[in-house]
């Protein structure tokens, strides 16, 4: 049963993303690590640490697809999972300072100090151990997407209702995380990072461990995202989005359907930004921002959604480009990307991926038809091919 | 009362003084109609004569404003949801054709199949034997066993009414409730689904809404006329399409 669910997942192309996505995650940080700073093959651990990001945002593309391509709900909230993951782990990474912070008090964090706190809020208790850490990762979220889902996908708000209540979300949080009482380090959010699992953070070795399991994370959930998609109930969310009554008409109870799929996909935001946190070395409230969560679907929409390898491809291209517009043309970033999100929407409504699959896919309907003209009797397969479209 | 009491024991599916409104427009007006188990029945009326409508109630889309919805005598459908319904053996046909136009035409049937339909069992299905049989049997009996591996969105109108049905029949049903399921179709086609729609009966109970005499002359069953809400005359198709009131009101127009 569950050998069946994985299996179904490992079709070709999820093979192949899986391998690139593994050599990747071990070569970068080989010619980081095992080449001298001068050769011309050394990737500077910035530049490594940079790709580490690209990998969390592909992370977190994926798992908005998940739901949105897949299931049909268009969250414009996903940037709060992943925010809320990184404060997970930014909780770990405060507690590991212990005595080394500016103020040498080896339970609070300096901005506690700060504002004159006596004692640790029990709501940071437990964080100074990487394993409760790392399960807050995946229950925070998924337990703030399980109550959201719960009310919202209960009372069949759909549409462009959703997403506006998911943007006031992610707001609300931002707000909320602004605010110094909320402890949680208010404007400032959590910084001066020293170690991980006893490790310091800076080194060249952290960097190259934490960009190689951000490339075994996005593959996990790649493969993960796959057998769901596979799998029957994968079919089920096809229909959820593209005749929900029907769904609903044969008995399955779409709201449970929904409620599973956001939840799963919000823990895999929240793994996203786990491991973007210590990779940049900082997390603040401006991860809340709804603008963030707005970029995640434009990466999204354009490597094409309702394909798992698009979101991908697309969060990788929008943030390589967005990285060489800030750098060489910083007032024409927001512009290029607005643009990009039009001219997507305009002339590759499918995204680059699902463009070059229709692009294939029409190319052997041609020949199809070329076959059957011959004489061939490649009818069948013509048909074939135009239903596969 | 006897009487009353007497219908309920072996009535499928009752409705009685069902009204409900829209923006006080009353769609449906103290209407009352029974189904016997294994009844084949016929539904004409005017366009706007309710007859959605009461597929809209009975498959709980739509809550009654008043009136009483029972399945088999014990059941209130009005407290339950579309999906409780439908697992209660209720399927229902759409007025426009509804199937998953992204999926093939064997993914549709895989989906209706009458099984586990929860998040983790669906999850984890996988094709047994028993159930590939099953749908091969649904293709053969909807005449679409060469078009299996076609995605729905390639097939004609008439193709995908008959997968519609297809899936229904998949969700082994109790009650099917079938909206207008030749319309659009052509005489060939409409005459196949007359006699598929008998097949189908033999097993079931069906509540079938059509407007093409033709069509409701060849099932030769009991017909109910629906006209603002309400009922406005049963019986055999001669003695409906003699009634006065149903020249006046439908026939005549
Ligand atoms: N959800 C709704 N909101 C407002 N009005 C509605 C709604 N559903 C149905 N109506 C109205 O109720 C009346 C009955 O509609 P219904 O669809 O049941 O008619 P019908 O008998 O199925 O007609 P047709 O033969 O055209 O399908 C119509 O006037 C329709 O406009
Ligand atoms: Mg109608």
């Amino acid at each position: 049963m569950i050998s069946g669910f994985v299996f179904r997942a490992l079709e070709g192309r999820i093979v192949a993303a899986v391998g690139i996505l593994l050599a990747i995650g071990i070569l970068v940080p080989a010619l980081n690590l095992l080449t001298p700073p001068d050769s011309a093959l050394h990737i500077p651990t910035y530049v490594m640490s940079l790709f580490g990001k690209y990998l969390c945002y592909a992370l977190l593309a994926l798992a908005l697809d998940l739901v949105w391509g897949y299931c049909g709900i268009l969250s414009l909230g996903h940037g709060a999972f992943f925010a809320l993951g990184g404060y997970a782990m930014g909780m770990y990474l405060m507690r590991q300072i212990g005595s080394r912070g500016v103020y040498g008090n080896p339970i609070l964090p300096d901005f506690m100090v700060f504002l004159n706190w006596k004692e640790l809020p029990w709501f940071w208790y437990g964080f100074d151990w990487f394993v409760f850490a790392m399960v807050m990762v995946l229950v925070v979220p998924g337990l703030l997407a399980f109550v959201f889902g719960w009310f919202a996908f209960r009372s069949r708000v759909n549409g462009v209702y959703l997403s506006i209540i998911t943007q006031a979300m992610t707001y609300a949080l931002l707000l909320a995380f602004f605010r110094n009482d909320m402890g949680f380090g208010g404007n400032n959010g959590l910084t001066d990072f020293k170690d991980i699992l006893g490790f310091s953070v800076q080194a060249d070795g952290t960097r190259a461990v934490l960009f190689f399991m951000s490339a075994l994370m996005l593959s996990l959930c790649l493969i993960l995202a796959s057998a769901i998609v596979r799998s029957k109930f994968g079919k089920v969310l096809v229909g959820v989005r593209d005749a929900e009554s029907r769904v609903r008409f044969l008995g399955f109870r779409v709201e449970n359907i929904k409620l599973f799929t956001f939840v799963v996909s919000a823990m895999m935001a929240g793994i996203a930004g786990a491991l973007f946190v210590p990779q940049v070395g900082i997390i603040n409230p401006g991860e809340f921002a709804p603008a963030n969560s707005i970029e995640v679907v434009v990466w999204t929409a354009v490597g094409g959604r309702g394909t798992l390898i698009g979101p991908i491809i697309g969060a990788i291209l929008v943030n390589g480009g967005k990285s060489f517009f800030t750098g060489a043309f910083p007032e024409i970033w927001l512009f290029a990307l607005g643009g990009l999100f039009i001219a997507v929407t305009l002339f590759l409504p499918k995204g680059i991926v699902g463009t070059i699959q229709h692009g294939f896919k029409a190319r052997k309907a041609l020949k199809a038809a070329a076959e059957a003209e011959k004489g061939r009797g490649g009818t069948e397969t013509v048909a074939q091919a135009q239903a596969a479209e | 009362m006897n009487t009353i009491s007497e219908t309920r024991q072996k009535s499928l599916l009752y409705l009685e003084n069902v009204s409900v409104s829209f923006d006080g427009f009353k769609a449906l007006n103290s209407l009352s109609f029974v189904v016997e188990p294994g009844e084949l029945r016929a539904i004409i009326g005017p366009n706007g004569a309710g007859k959605t409508t009461m597929m809209d109630i009975i498959t709980g889309k739509t809550r009654p404003d008043t009136g009483t919805v029972l399945f088999e005598d014990t059941i209130d459908l009005t407290r339950q949801d579309e999906a409780d319904i439908a697992q209660l053996g209720i399927g229902r046909k759409f007025q426009k054709p509804t199937v998953f136009e992204s999926h093939t035409v064997w993914d549709n049937l895989e989906l209706a199949l009458n099984r586990s339909r929860g998040v983790f069992a669906t999850l984890f299905y996988t094709l047994s034997p028993e159930d590939k049989a099953r749908i091969e049997e649904i293709l053969e009996t909807i005449r679409m066993i060469h078009r299996k591996d076609e995605y729905a969105a390639n097939l004609s109108h008439g193709q995908k009414q008959w997968l519609e049905i297809g899936m229904l029949l998949a969700q082994e049903p109790k009650l099917l409730l079938v909206d207008e399921p030749v319309a659009g179709m052509t005489d060939a086609e409409t005459a196949e689904t007359a006699v598929l729609l008998k097949e189908i009966a033999k097993t079931r109970s069906v509540v079938v809404v059509e407007h093409d005499m033709g069509f409701i002359r060849e099932l030769g069953v009991k017909v109910t006329c629906l006209a603002e809400g309400s009922v406005l005359a049963e019986g055999s198709i001669d003695f409906v399409s003699n009634d006065p009131k149903v020249i006046e009101n439908y026939l005549g127009r």
